[in-house]
């Protein structure tokens, strides 16, 4: 995927967005770090510029959600980065925005997470990326693109704000 | 944002074993738990199913309830034992102690002891990490990160601060954690007390040794003021309560000569009118009640980055 075809991904996700939401009155977007929280800030930046809605927008780390963190005996812990979600999630429709959907553990640590900070009206799940082999019951409800993958390749995201360019490439 | 992403060592035993990069680990670490101490649930699994056992063979009220707090919000089970009541009373040795509670298979140990290198003793019986809550004159490491944490918070930086620490020099394992950490971060140390509480050898430490308050002060960012320990003196060192607060407290009068917005620090519990005037305990200049706020995300931190600790010695 390259710049063009993120941009074009995006922008698309964003009209879905105002096409089955009647109003954005009650919605926020949380992005999941460290990927996601670029992608919900231009989210934002789209439903300002399509529909002149303010949407509150926050960045999540789940680190301390992790399933696997404590299975390893051996290994270096996670960095643990700021949660900021400067708004109340209580009653509110949050789109949680993630680059890469692939097992489904991420967004359940997300979830987890989230229902920590409060009680959203509904969750529902942005993913720019969603390369299959899930482990949970977990399905996204706006992507960005399908791309098949096995388990052996990864799927590396860039974004101009971490890595100076934007590109999604399947590797291995 | 610190170089390195792990600890070397399995326990925090000193700031002595600690690189500059791993105390910006734990300082950032820290961050992040502090934002978990403000949200509505303060408590996240992460420690779910460990077990920390929290061993106090001294009195220690704030410390103890700051890790116990720590634990618990990383969902942590924890047990602890205090002195008064327990086989340490019947005599055991700390050894044995040791060994008995490694029979429990604990995950973490966090232990303060009378004993200046305790806790280095019980982690080579142990298997379980071993956090030193404050080991007789020695060190008390989490104390020195929080006071850190709590200065970067106020002042954005530790590199060139000038950080005066006031009172009894001779018995305080937070001034020597304190001086290690800031030395060592780079800030300036001026240390001050009377003439019979300065220990031997301090100024190897790096740090600037003074008998005189007005000139620790002068133009200081931050003062820290130690606690007179009775409990340590036997009226042996100072003639007089009365005497030490005109010499050494500190008044607002005497906090002029410190930078215009310096701040104040105490690792508690307090004195008022023996070491620290209430006008300046409770005053603008105060972020005591800070400290004990940040205790608490400091010590999350050191809990989850030793949690990780790999099997054997590092």
């Amino acid at each position: 995927m390259d710049a063009d075809r993120v941009a074009r991904s995006l922008a698309r996700i964003a009209h879905e967005i105002i096409e089955r939401n009647r109003t954005l009155e009650h919605v926020a977007l949380v992005g999941i770090r460290a990927r996601g929280v670029p992608l919900a800030h231009r989210l934002a930046a789209h439903l300002r510029e399509f529909a002149r809605a303010e949407v509150p927008t926050g960045a999540l780390d789940i680190t301390l959600y992790r399933d696997d963190l404590m299975r390893h005996a051996v290994g270096p812990q996670p960095v643990i980065r700021r949660t900021e979600i400067p708004f109340s999630i209580d009653d509110r429709l949050i789109l949680l925005v993630d680059d890469v959907l692939y097992t489904g553990r991420t967004t359940r640590a997300a979830l987890d997470a989230l229902i920590d900070f409060g009680r959203p009206s509904a969750i529902q799940l942005v993913a720019l990326v969603d390369r299959g082999h899930r482990e949970l019951p977990i399905r996204a409800d706006y992507v960005g693109r399908n791309i098949p993958t096995s388990r052996q390749q990864s799927v590396q995201v860039h974004l101009t704000e971490i890595d100076g360019r934007d590109e999604v490439e399947v590797e291995g | 944002m610190s170089t390195v992403t792990t600890l070397k060592s399995r326990h925090l035993l000193g700031i002595a074993e600690l690189d500059p990069a791993e105390i910006d680990l734990i300082l950032e670490t820290a961050l992040a738990m502090k934002e978990v101490g403000a949200r509505p649930i303060k408590k996240v699994p992460t420690l779910r199913g460990r077990t920390i056992i929290n061993l106090f063979f001294e009195p220690s009220t704030r410390t103890r309830m700051s890790f116990e707090l720590a634990e618990k919000r990383l969902s942590a089970d924890t047990l602890g034992m205090t002195t008064a009541g327990s086989s340490v009373a019947k005599g055991e040795t700390l050894a044995d102690t040791a060994r008995t509670l490694e029979a429990m298979s604990p995950d973490m140990i966090v232990m303060r002891h009378g004993a200046s290198g305790a806790p280095h003793q019980l982690a080579r019986i142990c298997k379980a990490s071993i956090i030193n809550a404050g080991d007789g004159m020695h060190e008390h490491p989490t104390q020195a990160l929080l006071d850190a944490f709590t200065m970067v918070e106020r002042k954005g930086r530790l590199a060139g601060l000038r950080v005066a620490i006031v009172g009894d020099l001779a018995h305080s394992r937070v001034l020597r954690s304190n001086a290690l950490l800031l030395t060592r971060m780079g800030a300036e140390v001026r240390a001050c007390g009377p003439a019979t509480l300065v220990p031997v050898g301090l100024d190897r430490l790096g740090v600037r040794v003074t008998t005189s308050i007005d000139e620790a002060v002068d133009g200081a960012d931050v003062v820290m003021m130690l606690r007179v320990q009775h409990e340590r003196m036997h009226g042996l060192f100072l003639p007089s309560v009365r005497e030490y607060f005109t010499l050494f407290g500190l008044t607002p009068a005497r906090l002029e000569r410190a930078a215009p917005d310096a701040i104040v620090m105490h690792p508690g519990p307090m004195n008022r009118g023996v070491e620290i005037d209430s006008e300046v305990a409770d005053g603008p200049w105060s972020v005591i009640l800070d400290q004990v706020a940040n205790g608490v995300a400091v010590r999350m931190a050191v809990l989850y980055l030793l949690a990780g600790g790999e099997e054997g010695d590092r």
